[in-house]
């Protein structure tokens, strides 16, 4: 699909045309991100984040196969090849260092580009697709970054996986055999690291796969914008290239300053030092905590300490996945006719307030499991609870929005005669 | 229908997270918040500037071998350095001969398939340090990996080797160091099974003839340690330079690109 007005492609070149009857790959590439796609000509730099994190994952890809290439997926050695690749592979220290920082600046990204779903309300119609896919993304990409992170086989590996799988354990009746059937064992260890490594080499592909429906499901309606006005006419729109591959260029260029700058100056600083210890079955470390990415759903999963008719940790289980799973119902849940945050005033201000909740979740969860942290992460659980069921349900049926302008070429211009004129 | 059953769901988890709550506050109000031992008197660790320090930092050859003679010394006998193999020493600066020489020292144990036996040879320079065999009290740690595998770094082994103090008068009773263990604040659990292990000055005889007092020492045997478990810490952030510049060069161009091609639209 695309808009009256987008560009064909029409390649000049015999071999082009050739190649174009036989197999359109060019026409496609065109059409998705060359000058063959119309997009919103108001873009902000929020939109930069969708191309970044498909970066991010090439860079996984790319780092995670030479890591492959040298780890072994044994318990009894995937320590000392972890090491062995950091001390005598080439470069086998760069290739770790940004796989693992590669893993945080994949959530960074994705977190941010999610923050923007939520702003912009991108995942009303004609986009819930678009939405449900990322959030399948963002869960695919959760089980695979924690089960990346058991692979080194280092102490926070080892009782971080007992921790997660043993979360299966609270399901009534099954969950004590589930557990036993999803490790390999009554506890984490070959067995477990074995399928773990397996299914980590193939869950990127998997989430490879979803992209490209993700983006294909973008690509029918067209990219959304911060006015969340729809397109109407031409001079709404710049094709995606040279405009967007440019400014996008640009992005790319920040965000690889960023991170190589954690690569190669602050490398082990988003990781923790017990990871660096062998794993031991024998030696609970003092606080287990997953990394920074889960700290916020950690925090949801430890605030519920108290049984009631079911027990407290089922209702931990069940908060936390709901927590994400909510996610997909937004489209429905948020039935306001407008998009953008920018003319939703009292949504705006509950919006941010959830950012902050967020954030406090998440230095709960990466704090030790005691007073006061416990009680301020139930607090942050209470808001966060509340604002997806309760109050964007509510508020999106009783708030009054700001006047939005007629047309994407009057939020850019502060005038669109074309529009005037047909209104 | 939807939003309806939403509000009951969210409802649910406010109401449990809200019981939740007031039973932490109870217990809390009843009990005040908690508090440990370790919370009063463990130290962090105290400030040290290595030659490694910085973006631009790099090891200092001199003090990395100082520390190789005081972990040959003083550490050698209880901690092993499994994953540091005798040729790696050539980055301290050691020559092929040195390095040959410091291996032929160690026993090195090795597996004969054919005999099912367990002999000591010694040691190659391509074979690591070999694993130490410890009786006493207390599970000394593998070296390698440890300044990685502490809060704090280089600055916490520094500051355990030179932080052993009196037990303090005001320690509850059960938090004493029992028969065989020693105070030291900057330790997790304050009470550790190493006795001081560097005691003195000149306990080792530097051959750069550095004073080797206590504190020179822990310095030298913490910047040792630092390049044990990143040996490749100087060519990361050798590389790290080039690659920040190159891609700071890319980023102005992408600007400039950026701007040329928008000019038309603002």
């Amino acid at each position: 699909m695309s808009f009256p007005w987008a560009k064909e492609y029409k390649p000049s070149h015999p071999a082009m045309q050739w190649l174009d009857e036989k197999l359109p790959l060019p026409r496609f590439v065109y059409n998705a991100i060359g000058a063959g796609y119309p997009v919103p000509r108001n873009l902000n730099y929020f939109w930069n984040f969708g191309i970044l994190a498909g970066f991010c994952l090439v860079i996984q890809i790319i780092t995670g196969v030479i890591l492959a290439m040298h780890y072994a997926a044994n318990a009894s050695v995937a320590f000392e090849s972890t090491e062995h690749i950091m001390r005598d592979v080439n470069w086998g220290w760069l290739m770790r260092y940004m796989h693992a920082n590669g893993a945080s600046a994949f959530f960074v990204v994705v977190y941010t580009h999610i923050f923007r779903g939520f702003y912009f309300s991108s995942y009303k119609a004609p986009r819930e697709m678009v939405w449900l896919l990322g959030v399948t993304i963002f869960l695919l990409m959760m089980a695979t970054a924690f089960m990346g992170y058991v692979l080194p086989w280092g102490q926070m590996s080892f009782w971080g996986a007992k921790v997660i799988t043993g979360l299966f354990g609270a399901i009534p009746l099954v969950g004590e055999s589930l557990q036993i059937w999803l490790l390999g064992g009554f506890a984490p260890d070959n067995a477990a690291l074995n399928r773990f490594f397996a299914l980590h080499f193939l869950l990127p592909f998997v989430i490879l796969g979803v992209v490209i429906l993700h983006i294909w499901a973008l690509h029918i309606p067209g990219s959304s914008n911060p006015t969340g006005v729809e397109v109407k006419e031409e001079s709404d729109t710049l094709p995606f290239h040279p405009y967007y591959t440019a400014k996008d260029g640009f992005g790319l260029g920040l965000f690889l300053l960023f991170y190589f700058g954690v690569v190669f100056f602050l490398p082990n600083t988003l990781g923790h030092p017990d990871n660096y210890i062998p794993a031991n079955p024998m030696q609970t470390p003092a606080h287990i905590v997953p990394e920074w990415y889960f700290w916020p759903f950690y925090a949801i999963l430890r605030a519920f300490t108290f049984d009631f008719i079911l027990p407290a940790k089922l209702w931990g289980v069940l908060a936390m996945f709901m927590a994400i799973l909510v996610w997909f119902l937004l489209p429905w849940l948020d039935k306001s006719p407008v998009r953008s945050g920018n003319y939703r005033p009292l949504f705006r201000k509950f919006f941010y307030v959830l950012v902050l909740d967020v954030l406090v979740l998440g230095y709960c969860g990466g704090s030790p499991a005691a007073e006061p942290y416990l009680m301020v992460s139930q607090i942050a659980a209470i808001y966060y609870f509340l604002h997806f069921f309760v109050i964007l349900p509510i508020v999106s049926s009783i708030e009054r929005p700001d006047p939005l302008p007629s047309s994407i070429t009057e939020a850019v211009l502060g005038h669109d005669e074309a529009a005037a004129s047909k209104a | 229908m939807i939003r309806i059953f939403s509000i009951l769901a969210g409802l649910a988890f406010t109401l449990v997270l809200a019981l939740s709550f007031i039973d932490e506050a109870v217990m809390t109000a009843k009990d005040g918040l908690p508090h440990t031992v370790e919370a009063q008197f463990h130290k962090h660790p105290k400030e040290l500037s290595l030659s490694t320090s910085g973006a631009f930092g790099h090891f200092d050859r001199q003090q990395l071998q100082r520390g190789f003679a005081v972990y040959q010394n003083v550490c050698q006998g209880c901690h092993a350095l499994k994953y540091v193999a005798f040729r790696d020493l050539k980055a301290l600066g050691y020559s092929d001969a040195e390095v040959k020489a410091i291996a032929k020292n160690a026993q090195v144990p090795a597996y004969n398939a054919a005999t099912g036996e367990v002999k000591t040879h010694p040691g190659l320079a391509t074979d690591h340090f070999p694993p130490v065999v410890y009786g006493g009290k207390g599970n000394p740690p593998d070296l390698s990996l440890i300044t990685k595998a502490r809060h704090g770094g280089a600055a916490y082994v520094y500051s355990l080797l030179t932080g052993y103090e009196a037990v303090p008068a005001n320690l509850p009773k059960d938090a004493r160091p029992a028969d065989g263990l020693y105070y030291n604040p900057y330790f997790a659990n304050l009470n550790i099974a190493m006795p001081a292990p560097l005691t003195g000055e000149g306990q080792v005889t530097y051959s750069d003839g550095t004073k080797a007092t206590v504190d020179q020492m822990a310095q030298d045997v913490a910047a040792f340690l630092e390049w044990t478990a990143e040996p490749k810490l100087d060519k990361r952030k050798q590389t790290g330079w080039p690659v920040l510049g190159f891609l700071l060069f890319a980023t102005v161009l992408a600007y400039m690109a950026k701007r040329t091609v928008w000019a038309d639209q603002h």
